[in-house]
């Protein structure tokens, strides 16, 4: 039993119903109480779907417990199959259901319907969203592309005299920015010479997807969801699967070989196709003030990864944190970290994500929505790369995450939120100017952070001011080691002579270094401070001079 | 409307008594009673709201509250796993454990609530014991009480109403001899301190308000308890206080300028409060709220308006709409209909021509009723209204009408308004 408040995945039956309502022409049949019809709003609210998603909730109550739930399922199959005439049905239970036992798969299959019925094992005490759209998924690929596997000893004949053909894997209803991706990727390869056959599960019927195996290769775009489809796929039509994922510059252009590899296509010329503004705008002399921003990068592990690339490799940032919810996909995640040289974070508990921001004190966080309003917490920046979703994460314009214009947005989007660097400059340099006001945040930041006036300085404790009232709260009511305590690791392994202050003696820092601190810029003042009183106890001093706050900053560098 | 209405209870020969009651059981696009903790952990500071459910449970949750603020709530879920369903002892102990460490850290914590959940129900998990085992090791700094706000059992707002039904007997025995006017169910704090001036006023009381603001003054109640209902769903509340002597005012629900009315002169009755005196001291707030709705009644008089079952507010709104602005509800759909308790209003609510009056849901059924009406405007559920707006048809989100501030003269202007913004701005989009 764990208590949650904020989670990252819902259950797998959701995960189900983001491949339903992606599709066309398919019904779901979920044996559920009442209150599961919340799900429905996901998809008409936040991502704005002008169609209820095609899924018959059975509605079993208290009173039916005793009783035959398991003839409401057969009414309710037959009445949506009536209804509405799906070219295939999944049948399966929410969490309740599972506990009842009533087999609702097998319950559907006994009505003789005359499309196929597809029954749902998704354990919801074990599983959850991502999973249960992998699941369901594959179940529905099995089922309808079974009847035209080939023998087993078939070999894949090549593309000769057309051009190559691929289906494009994984994207759904509810995803994060699938609508564009699928648009992007399917230009791109267009231009590279090589046909889309099928998109599914989103937009595509049953009767498409039981043509997936006429394809030459797969691409799997969301991992997440498609990766097991096109495994079995792979295995069972001779498919080969295109498995980069074109996020970032460099991931297109890894994504572009892939295919020409896979297709028999020149790269070379290929790679022509892949023009983005991103590595100009990224050389551009203007961006010279993005050099090693921290960055901490949370999110789904295919997402994760791949911002955690364009920080680094494209945007000169400095990754200080890499996580991922979805422990599926851990594997990919610590690969990534360690190449990054970051202890990789893998939690679906908010609170331990939260904890590790405020520890890497990141300038900017690459997340989810979760994320975004940890930051707005914590008075940083954010922008959202990955799942689970807003209504904002829906915009009205074409915002894809992959691909040439894909890196446009990237860039785009990670850097608006950060300060432009003559402002930034300026800031430093004068920080009595009352308007700039050091402690505040720049115009465009929303987080409400107390603007004070510098005759404030004096009577208020330095870190008072590094969190907005939220944030106070939730840096008390989180059982982390105070403030300042700890040092990141490394940064203990100074070298002193002199014997280091006790652990619980308090510091205090005299007024004019409180001062001092207060010229740092906010965002970077809460780790000068932690950098400092470190120091100061690896110096055994218990107070903090403005001598003190410079000599930590030559010991531990400006970064 | 002409004048401000000065009618107040009576029944009226065109009522809706004798209307049959179409009664549907089918699939249902309501929310699960766990939804009510969405505003009672926003009313009772000091409670904290513990579901002991599935992750659907805490994904609704965070679903259906997620469009508001993203602080660290006074509500989570205790998730079960595969591993807690092996065996039930293993599962109090975690749930010792979880409720432990959750109030360790949250000693701002007065009452907890442990709510049960289809899950928590199907497999029979007693959380009144638990409760009672978890109220004895943190007494006396925190109470334990549970509830259900199950799918299987609730709907919706009758989350709120087992959660006040779970408090009645931890309510004061109030002095036998003294009279005191109770307003159960929630109402947004300044609409309650409205209610509480003109019932000063009027020297009714003393007032107490149910569910309270802090967990710590509970509301005495006792034999000279006369109770308000402010909201049409706290039936198993009102029969639990009755069991404690309390006596139900029978008045129909203040919203509007009628319905306010009626309910305050439900009350200065009881206290014998001559009429009159009643009409002074409401006479401006009515001619606010009358002024108010006149702006409206262009917009909205003759629209027709179709409910899809929601709160159960639903009998009054349109009892309200249809009086007060002149529209023609179509079908009123309620989750569930308390005839006693929806006395009053169904003598109000005029039985027009072809009026349904629908009780549970079978939703296919009543979307083909709906697109068969074509109607004016539709309330219904955030999972019904955009798909609706795509056919064209106008729609209202129930919701919100639960999440607003709307009983009483000062909010009965935006009562109108939450009705006729959708119809205006249908009309202002050229494109
Ligand atoms: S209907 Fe039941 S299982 Fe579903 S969210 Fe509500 S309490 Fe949880």
């Amino acid at each position: 039993m764990e208590l949650t408040i904020w989670t990252y995945e819902g259950p797998p039956h959701v995960g189900a119903m983001r491949v339903a309502t992606g599709m066309k022409d398919l019904h779901y049949v979920l044996h559920a109480p009442q209150g599961d019809t919340y799900a429905d709003l996901l998809f008409t609210m936040i991502e704005r779907r002008d169609h209820r998603p095609p899924v018959t909730y059975t509605t079993f109550q208290a009173q039916d417990l005793g009783g035959d739930t398991a003839g409401l399922v057969k009414e309710a199959t037959q009445a949506a199959y009536e209804r509405f005439r799906p070219q295939a049905l999944l049948v399966g239970a929410s969490c309740t259901a599972e506990l009842i036992q009533d087999d609702p798969g097998n319950l559907a299959g006994s009505l003789g319907l005359p499309v196929p019925v597809i029954p749902l094992e998704l354990p919801a005490y074990q599983r959850k969203e991502n999973w249960g759209a992998s699941e369901t998924f594959y179940q529905i690929v099995r089922t309808l592309c079974l009847p035209h596997a080939p023998p087993p000893t078939w070999r894949r004949p090549p593309p000769e005299g057309r051009r190559p053909v691929c289906n494009l894997l994984g994207p759904t209803a509810l995803g994060f920015r699938h609508r564009d991706d699928i648009r992007e990727v399917s230009s791109l390869l267009d231009r590279m010479g090589v046909d889309v056959g099928v998109v599914a599960p989103l937009g595509a019927s049953p009767a498409d997807v039981a043509r997936l195996g006429e394809a030459d290769f797969n691409v799997v775009l969301y991992p997440e969801v498609g990766r097991t489809a096109a495994s079995w796929l792979k295995r069972t039509f001779k498919q080969p699967m295109v498995e980069t994922v074109p996020i970032g510059v460099g991931a297109t252009r890894d994504f572009v070989r892939e295919v020409a590899g896979v297709a028999g296509l020149d790269a070379d010329g290929a790679l022509e196709a892949v023009t983005t503004r991103l590595p100009w705008y990224s050389r551009s002399v203007d961006s010279n003030y993005l050099t090693d921003k921290r960055v901490f990068v949370f999110g789904d592990a295919t997402h994760a990864v791949a911002a955690a690339r364009v920080a680094s490799e494209e945007m000169g940032f400095k990754v200080v944190g890499l996580g991922a919810y979805n422990r599926e996909f851990a594997r990919e995640v610590r690969a990534a970290a360690r190449k990054l040289g970051v202890e990789p974070l893998i939690t679906d508990d908010y609170l331990e994500v939260e904890e590790a921001i405020q520890e890497a004190a990141p300038e900017l966080v690459l997340g989810t929505q979760m994320e975004r309003h940890i930051a707005k917490r914590l008075g940083t920046f954010c922008a959202v790369i990955s799942a689970p979703v807003h209504v904002e994460d829906f915009p009205a314009r074409y915002s894809p995450q992959m691909g040439p214009e894909g890196a446009n947005v990237l860039f785009d989007t990670w850097v608006h939120p950060l300060m432009m660097g003559l402002e930034e400059h300026l800031l430093g340099m004068f920080q009595d100017d009352f308007e700039f006001g050091n402690d505040r945040s720049p115009s465009h930041l929303a987080a409400a952070r107390p603007s004070s006036t510098n005759g404030r300085a004096a009577e208020a404790p330095p870190e008072s001011e590094d969190l907005g009232k939220e944030g106070a709260t939730v840096a008390a009511s989180t059982p982390a080691a105070p403030d300042g305590a700890a040092p990141e690791a490394g940064e203990a392994r100074a070298t002193s002579t002199s014997a280091p202050t006790p652990a619980g003696t308090e510091l205090v820092w005299d007024d004019e270094a409180q001062a001092e601190l207060r010229k740092i810029p906010f965002f970077v003042r809460k780790k000068a401070r932690r950098n400092t009183e470190a120091f100061a106890r690896q110096q055994g001093l218990t107070e903090i001079s403005v001598e003190t706050l410079y000599e930590a900053k030559a010991h531990f560098g400006s970064r | 409307m002409s004048g401000a209405p000065v009618s107040t209870v009576g029944s009226s020969p065109s009522g809706c008594q004798d209307l049959p009651v179409l009664k549907e059981r089918g699939q249902r696009e309501v929310f699960c009673g766990l939804t009510g903790i969405i505003w009672l952990h926003r009313k009772m500071q000091d409670a904290f709201f513990l579901i002991v459910g599935s992750r659907t449970c805490a994904h609704l949750m965070q679903s259906a509250a997620g469009v508001m603020i993203f602080a660290e709530p006074r509500f989570g879920t205790a998730i079960m796993e595969e591993k807690d369903l092996a065996g039930m002892a293993d599962m109090h102990e975690e749930l010792d454990r979880v409720v432990g460490r959750l109030l360790s850290r949250r000693p701002d914590i007065r009452t907890l609530f442990l709510v049960g959940s289809c899950p928590s129900e199907v497999i029979k998990l007693d959380l009144a014991k638990a409760a009672e085992r978890l109220g004895t090791i943190h007494a006396p700094r925190v109470r334990v009480l549970s509830y259900s706000g199950s799918g299987i059992e609730t709907t919706f707002t009758e989350g709120e109403d087992t959660c006040l039904t779970a408090m009645v007997p931890e309510l004061p025995e109030a002095p036998a001899d003294e009279r005191s006017l109770l307003v159960v169910g929630t109402m947004a704090d300044v609409v309650e301190d409205q209610m509480r001036r003109i019932f000063d006023a009027l020297e009714v009381g003393p007032v107490h308000f149910f569910p309270p603001r802090s967990t710590e003054t509970l509301p005495p109640v006792g034999p000279g308890t006369r109770v308000l209902m402010a909201q049409p769903w706290v039936n198993e509340t009102m029969a639990a206080l009755r069991k404690r002597g309390a006596v139900r005012i029978p008045a129909p629900y203040p919203f509007g300028v009628e319905g306010s009315l009626a309910w305050i002169m439900a009350a200065a009755e009881a206290w014998s409060v001559p009429r009159d005196r009643v009409l002074e001291v409401t006479a401006r707030a009515r001619e606010r709220g009358t002024a108010a709705l006149a702006r409206y009644r262009e917009t909205l008089e003759g629209k027709r308006i179709f409910f899809f079952p929601d709160s159960q507010i639903e009998i009054p709104l349109a009892r309200f709409l249809r009086r007060e602005l002149g529209m023609r509800p179509v079908e009123v759909g309620t989750p569930f209909l308390h005839r006693e308790h929806m006395g009053a209003e169904l003598d109000l609510l005029p039985a027009d021509d072809g009026l349904v009056l629908s009780e549970g849901q079978d939703v296919e059924r009543q979307l083909d009723r709906a697109f068969a009406a074509g109607p004016d405007i539709t309330v219904c559920g955030l999972g019904l209204a955009n798909p609706l707006e795509a056919r064209g048809m106008t729609t209202k989100w129930a919701i919100e009408l639960v999440f607003t501030p709307i009983h009483g003269f000062d909010q009965a202007g935006d009562l109108a308004e939450l009705f006729a913004r959708p119809l205006r701005r249908r009309g202002l989009l050229e494109v």
